[in-house]
């Protein structure tokens, strides 16, 4: 658990400040291109070991902000260091840094190569980044199996042959071949059963501990959230409203959006209801922002000096929060 | 331990045994294949000798027919059977070297086109939209025309004519693929694009592409016959089967063999290649394999 907010003392393998991605988009026939600011000032940092929970609804940046860290895509601005090294904007980065982060993604259907064995899978990052002999790949392979709870036997078989379940874990298995630091997990059970993804999730929560990852947990599932992260980071409209860590959050929310969204999640004890926050309207178009706090059109709590200046993240309570009411 | 690569072609072969159309198909390739390597020994005559003394012989088991014209002759006194044989060489050249060309160039071309997009992807397209204006048989002519008559020459006019199809199919496939997460998977893990495009996307793209192949190959030996006909691809007396069919045009109401046998050949021959084509796509794709 992370007890205070400030710069962990061990060792921080990813950090993030003030990172922005832009994308333009073309407007029609003669016009000029508009520029979606998809992520826009995200900053954070995180420790080995450490799980960060990224929550928000759909289309506020958790995707792109996940593009991102897994390097897939540089970002615009900003800055991002992985492991020590920055990363440097708008360049291609090196194939080192890129060993240290992995990703698994939300749909084990879609994330595994249909045409591919399980050992071609699980090998190509070993042959594309290391000098391993054959055997050597061999005996990694069957290992990572039996860590993620498969069997050796599996390597010849192809994904169609899996459950949802076991895709996952091959999933797992995959990004791990390389020994990352950081593994970014998009959604990595929300498309598998109940009873699934507790086995999933106690899979990731005992590879954390033995292999010392940090996680970047993207979820909209507040209560897999709950279980699994040590800080909590709240996006709304590409920007982080809240960050705080998971205890806080869960007990005392600050932001506005973030009581919101916290209320819309059923509560497990009896007899217990929470009050439901019904948000009225959508996010605002990413071409068309709102003037001052994006979420102010939806606020409940809206004043008129929301909507002079954007709020920015500040300290308050046991969190950070951007909300100038707080 | 031998956990996998339990040899990828005994697999395959083994998924391909249980597809019977696909066997008869096989079967006849296997037939026409060993008319193509054997002709010189099994053909009875030579196929441009002509014997004055049969013109226009029936089969054998025809009243009018006679030894040892097994098919009967045609107008000049060839035997039917003879120029069959031999012609299996020359359709066969032609179905394999057309379609091997706009293949693989299709293929590149589509792959490249689909992945990297932009301005390149369109280029390629509005090219390929150029060649499929126009009439392909049109093209093809033109082409020849260009390039002087010949076989070789109408082969490569109609590989050129075939690219678009086969560039627009893997261009589609190609631009469904690589969005897909395994793709992103395969990039996080550190594949350059090369190995994105021929190993990581192109074999999911390979299905409809390997059903087009197998359609080219008939439309192939079918189109090098009309420029046979019309003069410019094999030239008399080559025994050519579309220009052999092109040459009895004229007989077709008094001596329907002439016309049969060689429309019989082609038929069965473009159907035993599509069934194969069809076991072969089944057979590689590892989804329609029991677990």
């Amino acid at each position: 658990m992370a007890e205070n907010m400030a710069e962990n003392t061990t060792a921080v393998v990813l950090k993030a400040v003030n990172l922005q991605r832009h994308y333009p988009v073309r407007q029609g026939f003669m016009q000029p291109p508009a520029t979606v600011r998809a992520l826009n000032g995200v900053s954070f940092s995180l420790a080995a070991g450490e799980t960060l929970a990224v929550v928000g609804e759909s289309g506020c940046g958790k995707s792109t902000l996940a593009r991102q860290l897994t390097l897939i895509e540089t970002p615009t601005a900003g800055e991002l260091w992985l492991d020590g090294h920055r990363v440097e904007p708008q360049r291609r980065p090196d194939a080192a840094l890129r060993r240290s982060v992995q990703i698994v993604f939300q749909n084990p259907y879609g994330s595994l190569n249909p045409r591919k064995t399980i050992h071609q899978m699980l090998e190509e990052p070993l042959l594309l980044n290391t000098r391993q002999r054959r055997d050597e790949r061999q005996r990694a392979i069957a290992a990572m199996l039996e860590r993620v709870g498969l069997r050796p036997e599996h390597a010849g078989r192809y994904p169609h042959m899996f459950s949802g379940g076991q895709r996952q874990r091959i999933a797992i298995a995959r990004a791990l071949m390389l020994r990352p630091k950081v593994v970014v997990l998009d959604e990595p059970v929300s498309a598998l059963d109940l009873s699934v993804r507790a086995q999933i999730l106690n899979l990731l929560t005992e590879l954390q501990q033995v292999l010392g990852l940090a996680y970047v947990f993207i979820s909209h599932d507040l209560s897999v959230v709950r279980r699994i992260a040590d800080r909590v980071l709240v996006m709304y409209f590409g920007r982080p409203v809240e960050y705080a860590d998971s205890e806080t959050i869960f007990t005392r929310p600050q932001h506005p959006y973030t009581e919101a969204l916290f209320s819309a999640t059923p509560v497990a004890e009896v007899g217990q209801r929470r009050e439901r926050i019904h948000l009225q309207g959508e996010p605002p178009s990413p071409l068309n922002p709102p003037p001052g706090c994006p979420f102010q059109p939806r606020c409940a709590l809206a004043e008129t000096r929301c909507g002079q200046a954007v709020p920015e993240l500040h300290p308050a309570g046991a969190g950070q929060v951007a909300c100038i009411l707080r | 331990m031998k956990l996998f690569d339990t040899g990828t072609l005994a697999v395959t072969w083994g998924y391909f045994r249980e597809s019977r159309g696909g066997l008869v198909g096989l079967a006849f390739l296997g037939l026409v294949l060993f008319a193509v390597v054997f002709a010189d020994v099994i053909a009875p005559f030579d196929p441009t000798l002509q014997h004055r003394d049969a013109l226009l012989l029936p089969p054998v088991w025809n009243e009018a027919g006679r030894w040892p014209y097994l098919l009967g002759t045609d107008a000049v006194g060839r035997d039917l059977l003879s120029r069959l044989i031999f012609g299996a060489r020359y359709s066969i050249f032609i179905g394999m070297v057309v379609v091997s060309i706009a293949v693989v160039a299709g293929t590149i071309l589509g792959l490249l086109a689909g992945y990297f997009g932009g301005w390149f992807d369109t280029a390629i397209m509005r090219l390929m939209d150029v060649i499929l204006a126009f009439p392909s048989l049109l093209l093809a002519l033109g082409l020849v025309a260009v390039l002087g008559p010949g076989l070789l020459n109408a082969m490569y006019a109609i590989a050129l004519v075939m690219l678009p199809h086969f560039v627009r199919l893997t261009r589609a496939s190609v631009m469904g693929e690589k969005n897909r997460d395994y793709v992103v998977a395969s990039r996080v893990a550190g594949a350059g694009n090369a190995r994105l495009m021929f190993s990581t996307i192109l074999p999911n793209c390979m299905a409809p592409l390997i059903v087009q192949a197998t359609l080219s190959f008939s439309n192939a030996i079918l189109d090098a016959a009309a420029l046979g006909f019309l003069g410019m691809g094999a030239q008399p007396p080559l025994p050519e089967w579309g220009a052999m069919l092109a040459e009895a045009r004229e007989f077709i109401s008094r001596a329907w063999w002439v016309v049969t046998f060689p429309g019989l050949a082609i038929l069965l021959t473009v159907l035993s290649i599509n069934l194969v084509g069809d076991a072969l796509r089944d057979a590689l794709d590892p989804r329609m394999r029991r677990s």
